[in-house]
């Protein structure tokens, strides 16, 4: 195998396959990426077993082959060659090496035979669509912050990608819950979708994902069967398994009949969340909020470290109420708001609070209050 | 050189019997009065609290343990003559000793027994460490003025007192640091008083095995073993770095024991790190149902000494140990730290439905550990668990009535399996 690409190409086609490598392999073939040239393009493979990603960029390929070499090294080479630099890969199979020559720099790396590269089963995908990067990228960036990272319920790793009936008729939604808040975001149904099964997408598979929804304009072809998802661009293909679980019944979780309104500038609110949180030491920061007639009172109280409070003029005429909250949990579906108000909806001080943007219901949020 | 009898406590200067009261219980070391760290071991305790509080069984051979399948927990002194040792299975010890009585634990008792002998402790020093319910350190230092009578003397009162006021024995150790203040006091059982003084310290040390260090296990022995190291002699002609270099912070202590040296104060609070308990099956299992009955028990328990001790947890520890006796580990941290039973037992059987099949099993224990004050724990709840608020009233409930009625009153029906 002997090709040329531009540095910048090789670079941002061998960083996206390195993120998906497991920094700690005990299979070594696992840290290699597999690079196969063709015709005038060039594909790098790499695999954690539950991820795949292929990324493709032209080249000129002087003799076609395959090989394959340590990810991480060829990334790291890559990234310090300078910019607009040509490179070229030679792979030399009688001594297993590949060399990789820019400029006056020169480098022979150790391969591994490209038999030994495991690739992923294909799939029979049930369902195809394709749906703008901005859609996706709104659906799992603004419910990933809720995916769980507790080990024993495997089934809360990860973004419930499904389709379901919401009031306006089905949509494509996503939720994550780690059991202490959850966040239910919907999309317009892409045509085609409406078959699909609904799947666990892993949250490193969502983390992986993010980077090819980067570009406002890309349209991402979406195939989904009931053990794997494909994402892909015309670039850059990635499959992930799903998570072989059942995602509990989330529903009942969203409370209906809270009817205690608070309506309040996000932004002024997780400002003043973040700073009267600064006195405490506790692993939970806990704030406490105390509503009366279009007033909120934020407190923490930390018997070891300090006090602190702060007044907000709000909107809310109900009952007044006192409610804890983990202050971190406050902040992260604070941050989800950034074109209206925040609209709290209590109910007591110990059931879950629901919190939406204005009146959209496409992204609804509950979070669990906690003892003060 | 300074010599006390045990018995009546009259110091003088040298002799093999004491000249007031004739006794032989004499101990005599130059360094006697100087000394303040001591040891103090209760003698076959367990078997002993038995003993007295059925004066039947004096003579008897008694063993304290549980069940077909336990372990010996106390062996008395008739019964180690035949052999039986603490720890050994049940079965082997009535193989050894058919006629011995066998006595399931009343750990109250014991308890009792204990606090009777701590209170004796507090009058001599507030410096008392206990490693268990009968042993514990005291640390006399600057007590002589106070007491009017060196440590020595007051030991041996002590030790005279829990015979004469609780029927009790014990043997003290006593010298200039933990480390071998607890080695002394096994030297010269029951109802001994060995003294490891300053100058004696190398001599005693040197032909002994490095197995006396407390903590030095199976494990410690074959490590030290593989680098040709049996006695403290061996021990010695290691440096610093080098012992260091082979067992990481361990070495370092290890130098220090080789020359007699151990600085650990003795230290009234140990914080407590973790509650555990575990229990060992009659006849190994791997009956889901059984095992779950045990999970909530030993749940129950866990959760009963944190309520008690105002401490909440933030991990859970599940313990199994196979028929083969090797021992399988899974924890899980917490978002919210708890000291409720139905949090620890169900996080249990999530670590339990991951390993649980692996078995048979022999024993079952459950733990809590990164432990916090209460007030921080189960402070907020799970929305996918919508009636955990409501389980965990019903065990405060629970918890009132045992509180009221006794620890028997109100059980779970999953605790009867």
């Amino acid at each position: 195998m002997k090709l040329s690409i531009e540095r910048g190409a090789l670079l941002k086609a061998v960083s996206q396959a390195q993120s998906v490598v497991e920094r700690r392999n005990t299979i070594p073939i696992l840290a290699n990426v597999l690079i196969e040239a063709e015709g005038d393009m060039v594909r790098f493979r790499a695999t954690d077993l539950d991820i795949e990603v292929v990324d493709k960029a032209p080249a000129k390929v002087e003799r076609a082959g395959a090989t394959t070499v340590s990810a991480t090294t060829l990334h790291e080479i890559v990234r310090k060659l300078p910019d607009g630099a040509l490179v070229t890969l030679t792979a030399d199979g009688a001594a297993g090496r590949l060399t990789v020559e820019a400029g006056r720099s020169n480098f022979s790396l150790a391969t591994l035979p490209k038999e030994d590269f495991p690739v992923m089963a294909s799939s029979e995908y049930q369902s195809n669509f394709s749906a703008p990067a901005t859609v996706l990228r709104r659906l799992f960036d603004k419910s990933k912050f809720a995916i769980s990272t507790e080990e024993t319920r495997y089934y809360l790793n990860g973004v419930y990608l499904h389709v379901a009936e919401a009031d306006g008729g089905r949509v494509l939604r996503c939720v994550a819950t780690d059991g202490h808040r959850l966040a239910r975001i919907d999309a317009d149904l892409p045509d085609g979708a409406a078959g699909m099964p609904g799947v666990i997408v892993p949250r490193k598979t969502v983390g992986e994902l993010r980077k090819l929804l980067d570009d406002d304009e890309a349209k991402i072809a979406v195939s989904v069967s009931e053990t794997k998802i494909r994402f892909a661009t015309p670039e850059i293909t990635l499959t992930s398994k799903v998570i072989d679980g059942t995602f509990p019944d989330y529903s009942r979780v969203i409370p209906q009949n809270n009817t205690r309104r608070l309506e309040v500038d996000a932004a002024e609110f997780a400002q003043a969340v973040d700073r009267v949180a600064t006195v405490s030491s506790e692993r939970s920061r806990a704030v406490k909020l105390e509503l009366s007639e279009d007033r909120l009172i934020l407190s923490v109280n930390a018997p070891d470290s300090g006090a602190a409070e702060e007044e907000l003029a709000v909107a809310y005429g109900d009952d007044p109420l006192q409610i804890g909250f983990n202050a971190k949990y406050l902040l992260e579906i604070a941050s989800q708001v950034d074109r209206e108000n925040a609209v709290f909806l209590f109910n007591s001080s110990g059931d879950p609070t629901l919190m939406r943007e204005g009146n959209d219901q496409s992204a609804v949020y509950v979070v669990m209050p906690m003892r003060v | 050189m300074p010599a006390l009898c045990c018995d009546c406590l009259t110091t003088f200067d040298a002799g093999r019997r004491c000249p007031a009261c004739r006794s032989p219980r004499v101990v005599a070391n130059p360094e006697l009065f100087d000394l303040t760290i001591a040891h103090m071991d209760c003698d076959a305790f367990y078997a002993s609290v038995e003993k007295r509080d059925d004066p039947s069984l004096a003579d008897k051979p008694v063993i304290i343990g549980g069940g077909r399948r336990g372990v010996v927990s106390t062996a008395c002194y008739v019964a180690r003559i035949r052999g039986v040792k603490s720890a050994m299975p049940m079965f082997k010890a009535l193989q050894l000793c058919p006629d011995a009585v066998v006595i399931r634990p009343r750990m109250e008792a014991y308890a009792e027994a204990s606090r009777a002998i701590r209170a004796m402790m507090e009058d001599l020093t507030p410096a008392i460490q206990p490693l268990s319910l009968d042993e514990a350190f005291m640390d006399l230092s600057g007590t002589e003025r106070l007491h009017g009578a060196p440590p020595a003397v007051m030991l041996a009162k002590l030790i005279r007192r829990m015979k004469d006021q609780l029927g009790l024995t014990g043997s003290i150790g006593l010298s200039h640091n933990k480390f071998l203040a607890k080695i002394a006091s096994d030297l010269d059982k029951p109802r001994g008083f060995s003294v490891i003084g300053r100058g004696d310290t190398a001599d005693f040390l040197r032909d002994r095995p490095v197995r006396l260090i407390w903590g030095v296990g199976d494990a410690g022995q074959a490590a030290l073993d593989r680098a040709g190291i049996r006695t403290f002699a061996d021990l010695l002609r290691w440096d610093r770095a080098a012992l260091v270099a082979r067992f990481g912070s361990m070495g370092d202590r290890l130098y220090d024991l080789a020359r007699g040296e151990d600085r650990r104060p003795v230290t009234a609070h140990e914080p407590v790190k973790s509650i555990s308990n575990e229990t060992t099956f009659h006849e190994d299992t791997s009956d889901p149902d059984l095992l779950d009955g045990h999970l909530w028990r030993m749940a129950e328990k866990v959760a009963d000494r944190a309520k008690a001790k105002d401490l909440a947890g933030r991990v859970v520890t599940l313990k199994l140990k196979r028929a083969d006796h090797t021992i399988l580990t899974r924890q899980v941290n917490l978002r919210d730290a708890t000291q409720l039973a139905d949090t620890i037992y169900r996080r249990a059987r999530e670590l339990f439905d991951q390993v649980g099949a692996q078995g048979p099993y022999r024993l079952l224990g459950c733990g809590l550990s990164h432990l916090c004050d209460a007030g921080e724990a189960d402070r907020s709840g799970d929305l996918l668990d919508p009636g955990a608020a409501k389980r965990s009233g019903a065990e405060r409930a629970a918890d009132r009535i045992r509180a009221r009625f006794g620890a028997d009153a109100i059980v779970k029906g999953r605790a009867l399996r």
